[in-house]
């Protein structure tokens, strides 16, 4: 028996897509569910290096770290480097309610000419470019789940889901992926 | 698919995104320790359910995550208008809030019947 419990990724070796829209899983990340008062923004964003975002739908992002806009005073941090933001958040004094959720959460990528079908198959989020252009962040729902959708490049998103949920979100993407393709 | 404009979100979204939280402006008693059993039935389980006309509190549970108010009509169910929690009862042009009398009650329609 091993003496130690292996980790594992919820999507390892999964792949899938068509020519259109690629969908693969996205490289571990950390992740801060993060909620302030607009008095304790200034610190935090001083000290995460990236402006909070205050308008709805937005997003920032500086050298693989993100901030996303989830509610009037609540953001989704990632951190594609895997820095330690629970380390940084409890360095912060002004008042605020940092909850690291890096193993709630896991996400997948979707790019392609075809990537926001792929993605509107069973989202209702209008994704057109003037509503929803390249940083554009928003917690919506993708088929029977809760996501955050995040617009990192014109045809490139990510999606962030419940690890739990990241089968089903996989298998909707992919299939979503496939009808746009035909 | 219905349309619900989110007052924090500053746009309309899907309604699979939202939840609906039952009537709006309903005042809690500040004396809740006084008052009778039935004051507070009243305040706690009674609702008007109007025909028409309705405020209620929608939650965007799916998206910002806050709670608002807002205007719909219970018949044809469209939104008037949604506004933040907290803000005053709007008044809505050309629509009237439902009455007695503009409502087909029990009592007058089948009160007699036996």
């Amino acid at each position: 028996m091993a003496d130690q419990a292996l980790r594992k990724a919820p999507l390892a070796g999964r792949h899938g897509g068509s020519s259109g829209a690629r969908v693969t899983p996205a490289d571990p990340a950390t992740r801060l569910a993060l909620r302030a008062g607009p008095d304790a923004i200034g610190t935090l964003s001083l000290a995460f290096g990236l402006e909070l975002p205050q308008r709805p739908k937005t997003s920032a992002s500086v050298s693989g770290r993100h901030a996303l806009w989830l509610g009037p005073d609540e953001w989704l941090l990632i951190d594609e480097n895997g820095a330690d933001l629970m380390g940084i958040a409890s360095g912060v004094s002004a008042l605020h309610s940092a909850t690291d959720v890096s193993h709630r959460n896991t996400a997948i990528l979707v790019s392609g000419p075809d990537a926001a079908a792929a993605i509107a198959a069973a989202c209702p989020l209008d994704l057109g470019k003037s509503v929803f252009p390249v940083g554009a962040a928003a917690r919506t729902v993708l088929g029977k789940i809760e996501i955050v959708l995040l617009r990192t490049g014109e045809e490139d998103y990510r999606v962030e889901c419940w690890r739990s949920f990241s089968s089903y979100a996989f298998g909707m993407l992919v299939e979503g992926a496939e009808d746009a393709g035909l | 698919m219905l349309l619900i404009y989110c007052p924090y979100c500053e746009e309309e979204r899907s309604e699979l995104e939202f939840r609906h939280g039952g009537d709006a402006h309903i005042a809690r008693p500040t004396n809740m320790a006084d008052i009778s059993d039935e004051e507070f039935q009243e305040f706690f389980f009674l609702r008007d359910n109007p025909k028409g006309l309705i405020f209620e509190r929608w939650r965007h549970i799916h998206g910002c995550g806050r709670f608002f108010n807002a205007a719909r009509d219970t018949v044809s169910d469209k939104f008037y208008m949604s506004y933040k929690a907290g803000e005053p009862k709007p008044d809505i042009p050309g629509v009237t809030t439902a009455t007695e009398k503009t409502v087909e009650t029990y009592e007058a329609t089948e009160g007699t019947a036996k």
